[in-house]
């Protein structure tokens, strides 16, 4: 992902309807964002883009994933913590 | 980079902020058949409106007995008398009309057996003046806000509204004789900066409360039109009241629930005390939330607060059964694991009394017309200005927001500011006021400060110390000397904010130039809060002092022979002014001043 492109999926993380979204998306971000391999981070990006009311639920585990790869990265996300004071 | 050809687009109107207050506002001007344009940072839907759970209040009497004066009683009880009792009735007789119109615009009410919208009982608001609870909220499961703004949007889509998605405003345009003419803004794709010309120009650009270091509110929320109002000379009011909920998660700010003490829940100190017990023998941890958010407070100002800095309380189930907290707190299980690293089951929950909600804002009548003092009078439109929603103070929520009333002045002012701006703009001429020669030059200062500059101030670390001073210095309980030393610290700050630099020096895409302009508005809105949270020698709602307590000559500290009117605070020399409240409404009798007790 260019430089470009990052720093446009930083803003939608972390510029949500949510305080959750902000805190756990732009931690992940800046932790754990870096280790994905290219189709993990289109999905995230895909996440990214979702309604914070479609997102919250795919998270906390109301709403099953559409696919494996979705599930994967939605683990990641689910065990990144964060406690980001920003 | 040069900002010397700056492109100008012209409008009819501009709107500033796409949650419901611009969304509401853009329906009434496009469906006038005016060319509007409305900015926001983020996509419509993505607004901090998503986040209001709880409804929208209308007295419809769909399941009891309701009258709109009721509802003015009570929301006048709950401003403490500082709200304007004409808005006050403005807002609550409009309120079924646009509740009723917003179920028109396709909102998924919840419904009666009948069919009718279903209304439930909320914190404050009562029947036949204070006498007991009355079913006034109207909402959409615990979804409210996020299904109003879809139908809002929808709406605008179909009046075709004009939308500029991820762009950031950054200056008020005037000329020389205080008309608003538009706006500055820079658009994130590009980073090029662009002139909204307009004949009317309105903020809705939702609260600040990211200037306090523990927020509910998500990062958006930057006072963006507090901070472009603020430069142009316009005074901020009230800013000195917020109102805060007693447990945000500690380094989070996202919100743990009453509920979680209705189960059990039990606050305790660094040495494990209930501390409760000493401030509210009876209720414990279940008294009202200015209770428990004072006792914590003091907790931890007397340094029995817990961690490294001795900054937060413990909210304590873990001798709750764990098939308890499983079946009846999953959802707090799941925010505590995420955002406080624990697990309730096993250890407790760090929180603090967290910002919630600004009741202050740019100064306006209840047409939404911003207005300033000038010369005797203390209220004369902007002309061209106007603003609604959480920037904007009309005044009705006075020192204290009632529960639902957010999302019905959003909605009531929304659509009065866009109204106001129709009849206005059929007095104003057909051309647009010249735009005048410095029209960019505010904005162009900023930008290439942020240019030019080298090794200053880190911008998250200014942004930090910023929201560390207010939290600690302004908070939900105040100290005669804490709010004296803060006022320096901020001051202090605000050199600090003049000095930041950004390594980043790109234009597309370039975040850290816009969280610099965020900092730049964050500051207007730290320094109004703290120098008028000061100044004001009583405790009135949402602002309590140590040095205002509750006697009997001065129940709950309220001073209303010195203070019973509103603050103006004037970013030219930090200066302050004050101005009546308004205390005759439109039509009916004035509520009199009396106690506030619930």
């Amino acid at each position: 992902m260019d430089r470009d492109a990052l720093n446009r999926l930083r803003w939608r993380c972390t510029r949500r309807a949510l305080l959750e979204l902000d805190l756990l998306l732009g931690h992940f971000l800046d932790t754990r964002f870096a280790d994905l391999d290219e189709a993990q981070a289109q999905e995230f990006a895909e996440l990214a883009d979702l309604e914070d009311f479609a997102l919250w639920p795919l998270i906390n585990g109301d709403q099953e994933p559409k696919n494996p790869q979705q599930a994967a990265v939605l683990a990641m996300l689910r065990s990144s913590r964060t406690r980001n004071p920003a | 980079m040069s900002y010397s050809n700056i492109a100008v687009r012209k409008f009819d109107a501009v709107i500033v902020g796409a949650g419901g207050a611009g969304l509401r506002a853009a329906i009434q001007l496009s469906e006038s058949g005016l060319k509007v344009a409305v900015l926001s940072k983020v996509f419509p839907t993505r607004s901090h409106t998503v986040a209001a759970q709880g409804g929208v209040s209308a007295s419809l009497g769909n399941s009891e007995p309701d009258h709109w004066t009721w509802h003015m009683y009570d929301t006048v009880k709950g401003s403490d008398w500082l709200g304007d009792q004409d808005a006050i009735e403005f807002m609550c007789r409009k309120a079924p009309e646009v509740v009723v119109e917003l179920e028109h615009f396709g909102m998924p009410f919840d419904r009666t057996d009948e069919g009718k919208i279903y209304q439930r009982p909320f914190g404050g608001h009562m029947s036949n003046f204070g006498e007991k609870p009355v079913r006034r909220a109207c909402a959409a499961a615990d979804r409210t806000g996020h299904a109003m703004l879809h139908a809002l949007y929808q709406r605008n889509v179909r009046a075709r509204t004009q939308f500029f998605v991820e762009w950031m405003a950054l200056d008020l345009i005037r000329d020389a004789d205080g008309h608003v003419l538009g706006v500055s803004a820079l658009e994130m794709e590009t980073g090029e900066v662009t002139i909204f010309h307009a004949k009317a120009t309105i903020f809705a650009t939702g609260g600040a409360g990211r200037i306090f270091a523990s927020s509910t509110n998500a990062f958006i929320n930057t006072g963006d039109g507090l901070g472009m109002a603020a430069r142009a000379g316009i005074p901020l009011e009230d800013m000195e009241f917020w109102q805060f909920h007693p447990t945000g998660v500690a380094g989070a700010g996202v919100l743990i629930t009453e509920g979680v003490r209705g189960e059990g829940g039990i606050l305790r100190n660094a040495s494990g005390e209930r501390f409760m017990e000493r401030y509210a023998p009876n209720a414990k941890d279940l008294a009202s939330r200015d209770v428990v958010s004072r006792a914590m407070t003091t907790e931890i100002n007397e340094g029995r607060g817990c961690g490294p800095h001795k900054d937060f309380v413990l909210l304590d189930i873990t001798h709750l059964p764990p098939e308890t907290i499983m079946k009846r707190l999953p959802g707090i299980r799941e925010i505590s694991i995420q955002f406080a690293g624990v697990d309730p089951i096993k250890a407790p929950i760090p929180v603090v009394p967290t910002c919630h909600y600004q009741m202050g804002g740019i100064p306006t009548n209840y047409k939404g017309q911003v207005v300033v003092p000038l010369g005797d009078d203390p209220a004369v439109p902007v002309p061209g200005f106007y603003a609604a929603g959480e920037c904007a103070c009309a005044s009705v929520h006075g020192a204290n927001r009632l529960g639902t009333n957010s999302l019905l002045d959003l909605l009531v002012f929304g659509k009065a500011s866009g109204e106001a701006v129709v009849e206005d703009l059929k007095q104003m001429p057909a051309e647009h006021r010249p735009l005048p020669a410095d029209a960019i030059e505010r904005t162009r200062e900023r930008l290439e400060r942020l240019d030019a500059r080298n090794g200053g101030e880190s911008e998250y670390e200014t942004r930090l110390a910023l929201q560390r001073v207010m939290q600690a210095h302004c908070g939900v309980f105040r100290f005669k000397d804490k709010l004296a030393e803060g006022v320096e610290m901020i001051l202090d700050v605000e050199q600090r904010v003049g000095k930041v630099s950004i390594k980043d020096k790109s234009k597309v895409w370039n975040t850290a130039r816009v969280e610099a302009l965020e900092l730049d508005n964050l500051i207007e809105v730290a320094k109004a809060t703290m120098i008028s949270a000061n100044a004001r020698l009583e405790s009135r709602g949402a602002h309590v002092r140590d040095d205002a307590p509750d006697t009997a000559e001065r129940p709950n500290g309220r001073n209303d022979t010195e203070w019973l009117k509103h603050t103006l605070w004037s970013r030219d020399g930090n200066s302050l002014a004050y101005k009546p409240v308004k205390l005759e409404p439109l039509t009916v009798e004035s509520i009199a001043l009396k106690t506030r007790s619930y």
